[in-house]
């Protein structure tokens, strides 16, 4: 049932991309806990105002984990403590009374800070620019049923697609890499026939953009997939790097 | 007079007929236009990646930070389709006939049978750009029933169709943007809508990350941003989903057809406290093994195992014998408000009704239960912090999309030549009542299949690159847009814009929200201007207009919601009839139910504006059917 719980918050604080940046102190006081983490710092910004001071600047749509518009490094951790969470969809019950929270934005390079939590992720609209499509027109698809597609590539194609482009991999990576996002593209399309016929030119495309945009390599850590709200495998990134060897060998 | 400009002929080869008549646009020419898209959604992205594929110059913008989070991503069900791949008696005719019968006969049959029509190359385009819909083991594509229709239509990506046919949309724009054919401007806000000479040819917008605000000409403007259920304030809407293009298209001459009709879900996560920010909709296939309940007696507070089977109330399987709990969506939501209303609501608040699995659950096992619902019950828990398979769900309806929009004619062009408009944005195919499964089609329709014909048939006609920034009319807007953004700024009073968009909400949640009367409506009527004129001296938005402002945005969407509220109420009052969404507790039948009112409205209510502090002013465009009998909705 719900009940109330005080909390400190320790908050990233920066007014725009040249600005340093330093952690504020703030009391959320009688948070019920029926509410979700962004109606939590709803009503601290709602406080803030009204003492006249800058809210906090948080990126959100549509609250219910699917446009991938939010996202925060909570205690450490990318969208906070609960598995294949979005930030909007974790509620305060996760929390304890007199706990003490710190809240930071997206940190890579990738992803310059906008202002506080907000964070520019044009970089993924950029490699998506670079490759991430079927460059089939409007009008010229065949009958729908005329390829099919088994069952369970159609599968493994969609937990792919669940992507949302959030960037908590990005984010969760010792390296700030994209390469879970930029291979779950690549495996959404490659493990569809429709997909097969731009393969290479789609991998080598957005691998490159991936590069220029300054996201780092895959070490190995795993981190992105256990950050990922959506829990898009990190076997997206194995398909991702065959088919570049794979490309790269047929030039 | 408003022509909707039907073409004549029999109503299957109307679209057909249209097609091989309408102007074109010599290829060579084509890349001197230059089209201003707003909105990145199903129908924005669609329509601004096939304009670029045939050769015109967009410009697309949205205000998220990136294209694919347009709220077309959190469509939960499906996209319907006439493709009978099931073999079970589908056509393009009965898709037209439920469509417009769902809609409660206040939509045009030639618009909703091209819908029908074109609803097959919709999945034809999807599938070819990698669209995973569901498949069987044979790798044919998969059908389920939704919504309570007779036949298997509807295709599917797990719950998530919305966003995979979103993405889909998305990456064609992607495509283009990195050819160069379409300009991206994410995070631009549209702030105003520029007529030259009586043509649509720019928009203001504000850059969302530094506030400047400038001017962008067009030879064509096309508005694809969405319904306006936040008008509410709580919605299943994104949180900025808003009314602001289309209202400032509307105050600088476009109509604005049936702003009464807005559609109210059963089935979302009741409201459970002040600071609640936004609805979740559950997906309505719940209503297949689920028994909506209440107890017969009021005020019963005991925990809903502890109430015997004679102390319940399965109100929908008593009313409606025949459809039971899988009666439309208008019918489901009202009877869990009346029975609310009558004192038998379940809950902390006494907002909320029983959808109760456990029936199901017993007969067909949780194995069953789980592999239907897990996800649903899953996010039940997330949000609520409650076990659905131990207690039944609590549920209550909350506004979900929005029928109404800019009036369109066949053309999809507004009253204002040169305006398109697209998707939740314009009226014109889901009449007072929008069937499941068919908000994704109507999106995608008019992107792909219906606008990239008819922009055409306009932009012919016109000499390609007159607009021009330059113009008066640009400069007017801007400094308007400029003086109007300073204006939020300087109030400096006490209320947050979102204690006045709250305030607003509630109201109308009230008066003009399930069930609305005469006298309810009058005194909204009244209020709404006095909520208006606190926010114009009470406002407080900290910071500056030259930086990322989140509180200055969300102040310029309410000052719209604030006066388009009026309009609403205004046109509910005026609608004396009970229809689809729209139910005016004064028309019903001796058995309470709605009735509607064809001798005196069977129209379109398109209203003009005529000046801030002026009476709108009404037209009407009659609806006339020819091909389907006007009926009574009978699902008893």
């Amino acid at each position: 049932m719900a009940k109330t719980i005080n909390l400190t918050l320790h908050v990233w604080r920066q007014k725009g991309t040249q600005d340093k940046g330093r952690f504020e102190v703030y009391k959320a006081e009688g948070i019920d806990t029926d509410m979700s983490f962004l109606e939590m710092l709803d009503v601290v910004n709602e406080r803030l105002i009204k003492e006249g001071k800058e809210p906090v600047a948080f990126d959100h749509d549509c609250r219910e984990g699917i446009c991938g518009a939010c996202g925060a490094v909570v205690n450490g951790r990318p969208h906070g403590p609960m598995d294949k969470t979005t930030l909007c969809q974790l509620h305060m019950r996760r929390f304890k009374d007199n706990d003490t929270i710190t809240i930071e934005p997206w940190r890579a390079r990738g992803f310059p800070v906008v202002k506080d939590l907000v964070v520019d992720r044009s970089a993924f609209d950029q490699i998506m620019a670079a490759g991430g499509f079927i460059s089939v027109k409007t009008g010229s698809a065949p009958e729908a049923n005329t390829v099919p597609v088994r069952r369970q590539d159609a599968e493994t194609a969609m937990d792919a697609a669940a992507c949302i482009g959030c960037g908590a991999c990005v984010a969760a990576c010792p390296n700030a890499s994209a390469m879970l996002f930029v291979g779950a593209k690549v495996s959404h399309f490659g493990l569809l026939p429709q997909g097969r016929v731009e393969a290479k030119e789609r991998v080598r495309g957005m691998v490159a953009r991936m590069d220029a945009e300054g996201f780092g390599n895959c070490s190995n850590h795993y981190e992105c997939e256990a950050a990922c709200p959506k829990g898009i495998s990190v076997s997206t990134i194995a398909r991702m790097n065959r088919e570049y060897l794979s490309s790269e060998l047929a030039e | 007079m408003l022509d909707a400009k039907i073409p004549a002929g029999p109503l299957k080869d109307k679209w057909t007929s249209h097609k091989n008549k309408i102007r074109l646009v010599n290829p060579a020419n084509k890349r001197k236009y230059r089209v201003i898209v707003v909105g990145t959604g199903l129908a924005g992205a669609s329509a601004a990646a096939s304009l670029a594929e045939r050769g015109y110059n967009v410009d697309a913008f949205c205000f998220q930070d990136s294209p694919r989070r347009a709220h077309s991503i959190a469509a939960q069900g499906g996209i319907n389709a006439a493709k009978n791949y099931p073999n079970d008696g589908d056509s393009v005719y009965r898709l037209f006939y439920d469509t417009i019968k769902g809609g409660d006969f206040r939509s045009r049959e030639a618009n909703v049978y091209r819908l029908a029509e074109v609803s097959n190359g919709i999945i034809d385009q999807c599938v070819a750009q990698g669209v995973p819909f569901a498949r069987e083991y044979s790798g044919y594509l998969d059908n389920r029933s939704f919504g309570g229709a007779q036949v298997s239509r509807t295709f599917y990506a797990r719950g998530q169709t919305g966003q995979q046919l979103l993405l889909g949309a998305y990456s064609a724009l992607m495509k283009d943007a990195g050819k160069g054919t379409v300009t991206m401007h994410p995070r631009a806000e549209m702030l105003d809508h520029v007529v030259v000479d009586g043509k649509a040819k720019g928009i203001i917008t504000r850059c969302l990350l530094t506030g400047k605000i400038s001017a962008h000409a067009a030879d064509a403007v096309v508005l694809a941003t969405g319904g306006y259920a936040n008008v509410f304030y709580l919605s299943t809407n994104a949180k900025a989903s808003n009314v602001t293009a289309v209202w400032r298209a509307h105050k600088k001459g476009a109509f604005f057809a049936n702003p009464c009709y807005t559609q109210i879900h059963p089935t979302c996560i009741p409201v459970h406290g002040d600071y609640q920010s936004k609805l979740t909709l559950m997906s309505e296939s719940l209503r297949n093994d689920g028994r909506v309940w209440v107890p017969k007696n009021k005020g019963d507070s005991r925990r809903p195992s502890a109430i015997p089977e004679n102390e319940r109330d399965y109100f929908l399987e008593r009313k409606y014998p025949a459809f039971g709990n899988l009666v439309p969506r208008d019918l489901a939501s009202r009877n869990a408000k009346e029975q609310c209303d009558q004192g038998k609501g379940v809950g902390p608040t006494g907002h909320a009704v029983y959808l109760d699995l456990g029936e199901s659950l017993g007969r067909l096992g949780r194995d069953v239960i789980r592999e239907r619902y897990d996800n649903l019950f899953e996010m039940y828990e997330r949000i609520t912090g409650m076990d659905a398979y131990k207690e039944p769900m609590m549920i209550y309806p909350a506004p979900h999309y929005t029928m109404g929009g800019l009036w369109v004619d066949y053309n999809l062009m507004s009253n204002l030549p040169g305006l398109f408009v697209l998707g939740e944005a314009n009226f014109s195919d889901h009449g007072a009542n929008r069937l499941g499964a068919s908000a994704l089609l109507q999106g995608l329709a008019d992107g792909y299949f219906i606008l990239p014909y008819t922009i055409g048939d306009y932009l012919a006609v016109q000499p390609p690159g007159k607009a021009d920034t330059g113009h008066p009319a640009f400069g007017e807007a801007r400094e308007a847009a400029v003086r109007r953004t300073g204006d939020l700024l300087k109030i400096n009073g006490k209320k947050t814009p979102d204690e006045f968009h709250r305030e607003l909400g509630r109201l109308l949640w009230e008066k003009c929200g399930m069930s609305r009367r005469e006298d309810g409506l009058k005194e909204a009527l009244k209020k709404i201007p006095a909520i208006r004129e606190e926010f114009w001296r009470n406002l407080l938005v900290p910071g500056s207009g030259e930086e990322f402002n989140q509180t200055l945005e969300r102040a310029g969407r309410v000052a719209d919601f604030l006066e388009f509220a009026g309009l609403m109420v205004r046109d509910a009052l005026e609608r004396k009839e009970s229809c689809g969404g729209h139910f005016r507790e004064e028309s019903r039948t001796p058995e309470g139910e709605a009735l509607r009112d064809d001798a005196n409205f069977a129209y379109v209510a398109a209203w003009e504006f005529k000046g801030a502090g002026r009476e709108p002013v009404l037209h009407k465009e009659p609806l006339a059917f020819e091909e389907v009998h006007l009926a009574t909705r009978n699902y008893k």
